[in-house]
């Protein structure tokens, strides 16, 4: 985008003279194709293209941003934005935290672009996907939903930083739907990745697996309702630590709120010492990877909670300067119709040293609970569904149940983990919702994790 | 925006026999209140311009918001059309909309002054009742157009603005969270906050006591607020018709076939005077309409887009509603009709059993086969007739369509929730709940 390039630099001349506190502004092209099978049809196939752009102005305080397609009035476009922080600004109190002038070009880590993938063989994958689905009798519906993007930003601001960075996209959510006439089942898998096209290569055996499962759920009975000992899978754990702790940790719902500064104070016991959660953008390769924030901020590697501890949180520029602590790179926007906010990036409970069989055996009567849904959190309470469970009785794996809805309380569950497992994998299938930004590309991941007293939905 | 619209229709009938153009432009104005101050002002444009063709019986299809590059949207349709979906249907021809008021010109006119003054007010009004609680608000000001025109000559165009207000207080005491809010949207501007501002009121009255439930069948009220928390997913689902088609609904085959309580009536209403989701025709220029979706215990009608109605042999219901691709069926916005029984009524009835006003979780199950379990974000323990106090670490569990089969009463006191959905309070004779 070489055009945004010189109207990027033009803007950084005129944010010196401007008169806010602090200036900012993004651009972005982006590229996507999107292709959708529902049943044995193929449904809607198609390519987008989109251009844009944003600036945010910080005065005494108070931000005013503006978003925009047209890039052919950016004086007054940075004139509303000025305006906008003008009348919001009422607290001079109000800095972002330091952090080092940058200048980087960054490209995608990707081999293949894969917008630029020919759509045939797309098509020809997901088609022998749709295929083995549809070997299942009891198959009622397929649901295939694939989209890639491409896309290259700049960053400039009124401190001097220059950043451009290419990064690419990759999910697929493919739905096996069963019926018997009566009730309808399904089961799902999400996968995704920083844009290769072969992480979603050669899932036959999963997707098999999910068309099974589907029309197995069919005669499988409802789990009972209540407190119940479960095993999370890899996959649901990292739902988990997603849902009741990642959010939990994003500054912006703490900074300017006494009494959850109090709850959430560094030092707090919030687990058994053998709990350590993770999240950062500078692990490489996973769909929450990145070596800048939507600020300019380097990426970094947070540990959450160390030997069960609360020992740090994530923040946005002025998260950090509230709060007295170091920025850590987690202020993100979706794309550019969106002012930057806390968000999680790669968030993941670090192994352990139990065997998933330990696990098991310790087990009287319990669930084994696998896959997702999804997930939502109020911070104090969780939900996080399950896309599969099974019933354990006597340290052995029993019969399938229908999918469960777990809750829980943060301050209590986090303490219930009891033991956790030594086989860490992340997923790459989720996006995460935030204040209208969704989906935003984030993985998680766990180990197999025990959860004592563990509220189920049910019967 | 018209003459864009025509210009690139010329382009691709030149080379495609069949062609639609689909134009937005929208305007949004966010006043943001956070931790009970003023936060953040903000101005958003945005544009999409997306072309559906039909060539050598398949469809193509491309989307851009770049102005520049007309040729490019025109180019790249033709090039998805050749791995594209069988053109197994024809675009919409021109026909006589319905009058659907949507644009009050007062929106515009709303000043940032004014936005910022009503936010802080409201936020004032609550502080005085509760001051320690910590209010997040949210106003905004829209106004969009849409446009679509097609090779059947069919050229339909409304502007719609709209105003909308949301507020929401947090209150923790030890490691307790409570969360309350309410709000409202309307295309006229909203100049009067006192029955948001009671609705919350009243939420904090009735939170004051935390008290506790216990594990079983219990009868319980949903508030609107709850039913759309709970209810709503799985019949939106339900009433696709791509998913009856597939076979993925519950009601396929049951048209007419008693299966819900007499009292409930439901219709799919875009043609609400004023209201966000209301509109003359969908996103293919197919006329809008109230249709009735539960009458008579029974479901009367699925909802249609051109393609999905193609394929099942029906009309186009008006619902080919856009997500960023193709158009797919969708709900415009679900209307229960109101019952006769004030709330306080409902709650004076039962002995045992919970007051249900915001479900957390609930939309993440099995919603195709109409099963619904999360955990009560805000509900309260109905006792001899009264409410006596919030209940928390409880989750409720159950199958929709069991649900709906017999309602003990419907309220009276029916209201919008979010733009798209209107609901009364409802009751419900039993529902599993399990509380630790």
């Amino acid at each position: 985008m070489p055009q945004i390039d010189d109207i990027a630099r033009q803007l950084a001349s005129k944010f010196s003279v401007c008169g806010a506190d602090y200036i900012e502004a993004h651009f972005e092209d982006r590229v996507a194709s999107h292709i959708t099978y529902r049943g044995k049809n193929l449904e809607g196939l198609g390519k987008s293209a989109s251009i844009g752009g944003n600036i945010r102005a910080l005065i005494n305080g108070g931000w005013g941003f503006v978003s925009f397609n047209s890039f052919d009035n950016l004086d007054n476009q940075i004139k509303i934005a000025l305006e906008g922080a003008r009348l919001a600004g009422n607290n001079p109190s109000i800095r972002l935290a330091d952090i080092p002038k940058a200048i980087a070009k960054i490209d995608s880590t990707c081999k293949d672009n894969p917008v630029q993938i020919p759509l045939k063989q797309k098509k020809e994958l997901l088609e022998g996907y749709n295929a083995i689905m549809w070997q299942k009798p009891q198959l009622q519906t397929s649901i295939i939903v694939y989209g890639d993007s491409c896309k290259k930003s700049m960053f400039v601001n009124s401190s001097g930083s220059l950043i451009l960075q290419e990064r690419c996209d990759v999910t697929l959510n493919i739905a096996a739907v069963a019926s018997d006439g009566n009730q309808i089942q399904q089961a799902s898998i999400s996968v995704g990745s920083l844009g290769e096209f072969s992480a979603i290569q050669q899932l036959d055996e999963q997707i098999k697996e999910i068309a099974e499962r589907a029309s197995e759920l069919l005669a499988a009975p409802q789990a009972k309702g209540g407190e119940h000992t479960v095993i999370l899978d890899p996959v649901l754990a990292g739902v988990f630590v997603h849902e009741a702790f990642g959010h939990l940790s994003e500054a912006d719902f703490i900074y300017e709120n006494d009494k959850m500064r109090e709850l959430m104070v560094l030092g707090k016991q919030f687990g058994r010492p053998e709990l350590n959660i993770v999240d950062g953008a500078l692990i490489p390769g996973l769909r929450g990877s990145y070596q800048y924030d939507d600020e300019g901020t380097p990426a970094s590697k947070t540990y959450l909670i160390k030997d069960g501890i609360l020992t740090s949180r994530l923040h946005s520029r002025e998260t950090a300067a509230k709060m007295n602590e170091k920025p850590t790179g987690n202020a993100r926007a979706v794309d550019y119709r969106h002012a930057p906010i806390v968000r999680m990036t790669n968030t993941y409970i670090e192994p352990g040293e139990s065997s998933f069989e330990e696990m098991l055996s310790e087990i009287k009567d319990g669930i084994y609970a696998r896959n997702w849904y999804g997930g939502t959190t109020s911070m104090e309470m969780f939900t996080f569904s399950a896309g599969e469970a099974y019933s354990i009785k006597n340290g052995k794996i029993g019969h399938l149940l229908r999918p469960v809805v777990l809750s829980g309380n943060v301050f209590q569950t986090l303490q219930n983990i009891d033991a956790i497992g030594n086989d860490l994998e992340m997923n790459q299938g989720g996006g995460c919702g935030k204040g209208n930004q969704y989906p935003l590309p984030v993985s998680n991941g766990s180990p197999h994790i025990r959860l004592q007293k563990c509220l189920i939905g049910g019967k | 925006m018209s003459d864009l619209a025509i210009e690139i229709l010329s382009k691709a009938t030149a080379v495609a026999p069949a062609a639609e153009v689909f134009i937005t432009q929208s305007e949004n104005t966010p006043v943001i209140f956070e931790a009970n101050r003023l936060k953040g002002i903000q101005n958003k444009e945005g544009r999409t311009i997306a072309l559906r063709i039909l060539k050598d019986g398949r469809v193509g299809f491309a989307s851009s918001n770049k102005l520049d590059n007309l040729d490019w949207l025109v180019q790249t349709a033709v090039e998805t059309s050749q791995f594209g979906a069988p053109a197994d249907y024809n675009l919409a021809v021109q026909s006589t909309f319905p009058t659907v008021d949507s644009y009050d010109p007062g929106v515009e006119q709303i000043n940032l002054s004014q936005m910022v003054e009503t936010g802080q007010q409201m936020i004032n009004y609550l502080l005085a009742h509760t001051p320690e609680l910590v209010c997040d608000a949210h106003l905004n000001r829209h106004k969009s157009t849409v446009i679509v025109v097609n090779s059947e000559g069919l050229t339909a165009s409304y502007t719609r603005s709209a105003f909308s207000l949301d507020v929401e207080g947090t209150l923790i005491s030890g490691t307790d969270m409570l969360f309350v809010g309410d709000g409202e949207n309307s295309c006229h501007p909203i100049v009067d906050t006192q029955r948001i501002l009671e609705s919350i009121r009243l939420q904090l009255e009735r939170s004051k006591t935390l008290t506790t439930t216990k594990s079983d069948k219990m009868p319980v009220i949903f508030s609107p607020n709850g039913v759309a928390s709970a209810l709503v997913s799985p019949l939106f689902a339900a009433f696709n018709g791509k998913l009856v088609l597939e076979g993925a609904s519950p009601l396929e085959g049951k048209l007419g076939l008693a299966m819900f309580d007499e009292k409930i009536e439901l219709y799919d209403d875009a043609t609400v005077p004023f209201r966000p989701s209301s509109s003359p025709f969908d996103d293919e220029g197919t006329p809008c309409q109230c249709l009735s979706l539960i009458k008579d215990c029974a479901p009367q009608n699925f909802l249609y887009d051109l393609k999905t109605a193609a394929q099942a042999q029906k009309k186009s219901t008006g619902h080919g509603i856009r997500g960023g691709g193709l158009p797919v069926p969708s709900a415009k916005a679900f209307v229960f009709r109101c019952g006769k029984t004030s709330p306080d009524d409902m709650i004076a009835d039962i002995k045992e059993g919970l007051f249900i006003e915001q479900v957390m979780g609930a939309t993440q199950g099995n919603i195709l086969g109409g099963d619904f379990s999360g955990n009560i974000l805000l509900g309260y323990k109905i006792q001899n007739g009264r409410l006596v106090g919030r209940v928390k670490d409880t989750m409720v569990f159950g199958n929709v369509y069991e649900l709906l089969k017999n309602a003990t009463a419907i309220g009276s006191d029916g209201r919008w929730v979010g733009s798209n959905f209107f609901a009364p309070s409802f009751y419900f004779p039993a529902l599993s709940v399990s509380s630790k």
